[in-house]
């Protein structure tokens, strides 16, 4: 067995990042909160290889990701779904395994997510979880900041760390395969929870009413900082802003609403703005912030309020 | 995952006492785990902000606070929802805005920085031109005024800097912004005063740069100036 459990890196797909359970406690210096974009789906993928809560995984934006074991490694693929396929380093016949499991690699073993078929990020966890350097608690990569790990890039070697102890993983988590497409949709758009942000009135009377009554596509320009919205041809227009313009930086949450002056949302994810100074009209539901994760450019999106 | 408390690395600024509610206090959900309180103005924000960071620790059932982020009216409240109640968070915060709402929020524990700056901006003469000073009176003001970090924002580590200069030191944001701003580079705008921790854009108007690391992740303090601090400039010629 060798010295030391360790991933290379062979291909990281269009962005892969570390993340863990984010960066918390420091807002009140600049630092936003940053973290898995989908906190379910990295939770489950820790929880299937027995993880301490909080362990740092790899999570790709349109998959492409793949990884080259050194030693036997316990890996699950969570989040988006996508193909994940396991080609043996002893010359055996190549294997694929479905989300929401845990699987082993052995030495020499490469596991390639492919392409989502739904959703946008796919989180993989090792048993051990990566042992990068953490940045004020965390091993998350900021985009916004640039706090943390850098990119994760071809060649790099992830060294994976002390194994957690006898605690049993759970080899399968139902809930967790296919809960992109099985919830948070309505026919082909998607449906994001939310209730009445700190700025709702300045939206004006009409501009909650609209915001629930119009379906909203989401911007190829979105990315773990906020998912932008257009108005979706035939449906939305953009809202009313006019009395919001004066509205001075104000802290902002993960899943607040903000409406610029073009009146087309930006829904924030994880690396949003700490202070912002374009009105929330809505938040959205922990749950929600989630999906909101896994939306793709194109996909149409609908608000529904929750309670308010 | 336990977050980390508010309290951890506070810095106590005002000494919290009963007195009179903080006038106009308004407390505005912000989703299912944050309150936005809302104040009238940047000092009275500060005073709120240093009196939950003053006494959190005597309060067990407020375990479950995640950021209290100060702004320019407003603080916001975050809290992990699975341990504690809006309900709660919201007398949270109104025991604390009946703590005395200072208008000068220092007291002795106040932490005092004293920041060496190279009055050599590239819009030092354009500044001083249209505050309608000399460059040595410009600096003199700097110099003389008394500032105070209110609050973070656009880079961790950037403080907007209140200053006891009754708004002589006051412009607006430039008309068109830098693509690139020098790290270190001292500059005014929109009635504060902000050193940029790290090279980036910006839209302030540059009068001096300091030295001085604003930001280091590795420290146990990371920001320079945290939000509280007590800040004056001194000419290192």
């Amino acid at each position: 067995m060798p010295a030391e459990h360790a991933v290379e890196v062979r291909a990281t797909g269009p962005l892969t990042l570390l993340q863990d359970a984010g960066r918390p406690g420091f807002a009140h210096l600049g630092v936003t909160g940053s973290g898995a974009a989908d906190q379910g789906a990295y939770r489950a993928a820790n929880r299937l290889v027995g993880n301490t809560p909080g362990e740092a995984v790899l999570e790709s934006v349109l998959g492409g990701v793949a990884l080259r074991a050194r030693g036997a490694l316990l890996v699950a693929v969570t989040g988006a779904s996508a193909s994940v396929v396991v080609e043996r380093g002893d010359g055996r016949a190549a294997v694929e395994h479905p989300m929401g499991c845990s699987f082993t690699l052995g030495d020499g073993d490469v596991v390639t997510v492919g392409m989502p078929t739904a959703g946008l990020r796919t989180m993989l966890a090792v048993r051990g979880g990566f042992a990068v350097p953490t940045t004020l608690g965390s091993r998350s990569s900021d985009v916004l900041s640039g706090l943390g790990p850098a990119p994760v890039r071809v060649g790099d070697v992830l060294t994976v760390g002390e194994h957690p102890g006898d605690w049993p993983e759970a080899t399968l988590l139902p809930a967790v395969v296919g809960r992109q497409v099985a919830s948070g949709r309505r026919g082909d758009e998607r449906m994001l929870a939310v209730m009445p942000g700190p700025r709702a009135d300045l939206a004006g009377a009409a501009g909650w009413p609209r915001l629930l009554a119009s379906a909203w596509t989401v911007s190829p320009s979105s990315n773990r900082v906020g998912v932008r919205l257009l108005s979706a041809p035939g449906s939305a227009a953009p809202l009313d802003t006019a009395p919001a313009s004066t509205l001075p930086s104000e802290g902002m949450v993960v899943g607040a609403v903000q409406l610029p002056p073009n009146g087309e949302p930006v829904v924030f994810l994880r690396d949003h703005p700490v202070t912002g100074g374009y009105p929330v009209i809505a938040v959205l539901t922990a749950a929600a912030v989630d999906l909101a994760a896994q939306l793709r450019p194109g996909d149409v999106v609908l608000f529904a309020a929750v309670r308010g | 995952m336990m977050p980390p408390g508010p309290v951890a690395g506070g810095p106590p600024v005002g000494r919290p006492s009963r007195g009179e509610p903080l006038a106009g206090l308004v407390v505005r959900p912000a989703g299912e785990a944050a309150l936005l309180a809302e104040v009238p103005d940047a000092r009275s924000a500060l005073a709120l902000y240093s009196a939950l960071r003053a006494h959190p620790s005597a309060q067990p059932s407020l375990d479950g606070v995640i950021d209290v982020v100060p702004a320019e009216r407003t603080v916001l409240v975050t809290f992990d929802a699975d341990r504690l109640t809006s309900a709660r968070v919201h007398h949270w915060l109104q025991e604390a805005a009946t703590a005395p709402h200072s208008p000068e929020p220092t007291a002795v524990q106040a932490p005092r920085v004293e920041i060496a700056v190279t009055y050599d901006g590239a819009d030092l003469d354009e500044v001083a031109t249209t505050l309608g000073l000399t460059v040595a009176e410009l600096i003199a003001l700097h110099t003389s005024t008394r500032w105070t970090a209110a609050f973070i924002g656009f880079a961790p580590g950037f403080a907007y800097l209140m200053g006891d200069d009754a708004g002589r030191l006051t412009l607006p944001r430039r008309s068109s912004p830098r693509a690139v701003v020098p790290s270190g580079s001292v500059a005014l705008a929109a009635g504060y005063c902000g050193i940029y921790p790290r090279e980036s854009p910006g839209g302030w108007h540059l009068i001096g740069r300091t030295d001085a690391v604003l930001w280091d992740s590795a420290r146990s303090e990371p920001a320079l100036l945290a939000p509280g601090t007590v800040v004056g400039f001194v000419d290192a010629g």
